[in-house]
């Protein structure tokens, strides 16, 4: 089990997606993901082993490296992907059942159903309407807020976004203040700056499938409007004329009853 | 033999589950195996090396580490996790069984061999009986083992051969109590799949039965 698997499972989601969704993914395997095995593992590899402070006293390196790290960046950029890749599940999930739904129609024999056979229903691309739209739009909703708020940690925790070559530390049991030096500082800094700038380019790509999907609502939604406004004209002229008929032969019953009655 | 076993072992008790069952095995996937692999098995990694005494006596910091950690974090999270996912196994044997006796007797016994009813239901449910019992086992044995979920940045050590009380510091308590509490929250968010899915067919097939019997009353 490794991003290799969840590349499987994401990959499934791609057929459905919009084309905006499709980049996303890409940028997300490539920009992130690969990046982060490739390289950023290594260079965060030995975080804590060159992590040295200007002193002997045993016990005073870890603590000053627990203190300025409270989760390493690598962790974090680790749970980020993993929570930003969990939505585009209730996505696939949702395409799961309707395929399931369509095989139980498709096994009954029903009539309406217009697939050969199973083969094509598992090979089907289902278009984004109805529940499905609101799956994925909600998808879309709850990768931006996981993007922003791990961003904002990020920020948070690490007070900016570069890493500083000196710490000062003078947490117990260090005596006084001690100077700590954390390893390759420029190198971390540059992977940082270019893992954030690709979640801001995700956050922008996410945004604009958003309003693409709202616009592509509404202009749906207009069109359906637009369409039933010119049924009531047929439908007014098809009552004039049941009305007419009603007349006609409401008047020769009449005809008839009268002409009985006489 | 690695992960990729337990991955493909679940991915064919997927298609015999519940849907609550599919979103079961998702978080065990996604939250549980995947941060194990990607994140946490990291931290983990030099624990032994980088937990420091403030001794220099040979064997301290050995017998110290093995005081506070008889086994470790990661260790016990890899059991869990192996020892909750076991039990869909049963319902992948029934199935093959009844499979193999529709096979063996040439006629088609069971209207569809994987679905849930009448024996496999038995099993379905013990399995979730036993998936739920060893999440509350690991987590009390979690609770138990180390007093509570916190790790703390300060121990202090006086079995021999160490002289007195001795210091030993932990590295990296902070990081490896926050993903300590994940493991926790996700094991607790799994038994409260594991009871819905059980209520949701104890529920379903009671109504079930109640109707049948009503209708041969009827009858």
């Amino acid at each position: 089990m490794d991003w290799g698997a969840l590349h499987t499972i994401l990959g499934g989601v791609n057929k459905h997606s919009t084309s905006i969704g499709k980049i996303w993914l890409t940028v997300l395997f490539i920009f992130r993901i690969m990046i982060l095995v490739v390289a950023a593992e290594r260079v965060w590899g030995d975080e804590q082993d060159d992590f040295v402070c200007n002193t002997l006293q045993p016990g005073c390196r870890n603590v000053c490296y627990d203190h300025f790290f409270p989760i390493s960046h690598i962790r974090l950029w680790a749970l980020q992907l993993i929570f930003v890749s969990t939505p585009a599940l209730l996505v696939a999930m949702h395409v799961a059942y309707r395929r399931h739904e369509k095989k139980k129609q498709f096994r009954k024999g029903d009539q309406k159903c217009e697939y050969k056979d199973i083969e094509e229903i598992r090979r089907q691309r289902f278009r984004i309407e109805g529940s499905l739209w609101w799956t994925y739009t909600s998808s879309i909703f709850f990768r931006l807020v996981f993007e922003a708020v791990f961003m904002y940690a990020f920020y948070f925790m690490y007070d900016g976004f570069r890493m500083p070559r000196l710490m000062k530390c003078n947490a117990w049991p260090c005596p006084n203040t001690v100077d700590c030096f954390v390893s390759r500082p420029t190198e971390k800094t540059v992977f940082t700056i270019f893992m954030i700038a690709v979640s801001s380019i995700c956050i922008l790509l996410n945004v604009a499938e958003l309003c693409y999907l709202l616009v592509k609502f509404f202009l749906r939604r207009s069109r359906k409007a637009g369409n039933s406004k010119q049924q009531p004209n047929h439908e007014n002229k098809e009552e004039t004329k049941q009305n007419e008929m009603n007349e006609l032969i409401s008047d020769s019953c009449q005809n008839t009853v009268i002409g009985f009655s006489s | 033999m690695s992960w990729a076993f337990l991955r493909d072992l679940l991915s064919g008790v997927n298609k015999y589950s519940t849907g609550i069952g599919r979103i079961w095995v998702a978080v065990v996937f996604m939250f549980r195996l995947l941060v194990y692999v990607a994140a946490a098995e990291n931290i983990w990694k030099h624990e032994h090396d980088e937990f420091e005494c403030n001794i220099k006596q040979p064997g301290c910091e050995n017998v110290c580490f093995d005081h506070f950690f008889p086994v470790s974090h990661i260790r016990l999270w890899a059991l869990q996790l192996i020892m909750v996912s076991t039990p869909s196994l049963l319902v992948v044997f029934h199935v093959a069984y009844r499979e193999n006796r529709e096979k063996h007797h040439n006629q088609k016994l069971y209207r569809n061999p994987g679905k849930i009813d009448g024996g496999l239901l038995c099993t379905y449910l013990i399995s979730l009986i036993l998936k739920t019992g060893l999440e509350i086992v690991f987590l009390v044995l979690f609770y138990k083992l180390y007093d509570g979920f916190k790790i703390p940045r300060l121990v202090k050590c006086d079995i021999k051969p160490c002289p007195n009380t001795v210091d030993c510091y932990i590295s990296k308590p902070t990081e490896k109590m926050i993903f300590l509490y994940f493991l926790v929250a996700t094991s607790c968010l799994c038994i409260v799949l594991n009871l819905s899915e059980l209520s949701y067919l104890i529920f379903k097939y009671s109504i079930k039965c109640y109707l049948k019997r009503d209708m041969k009353k009827q009858q």
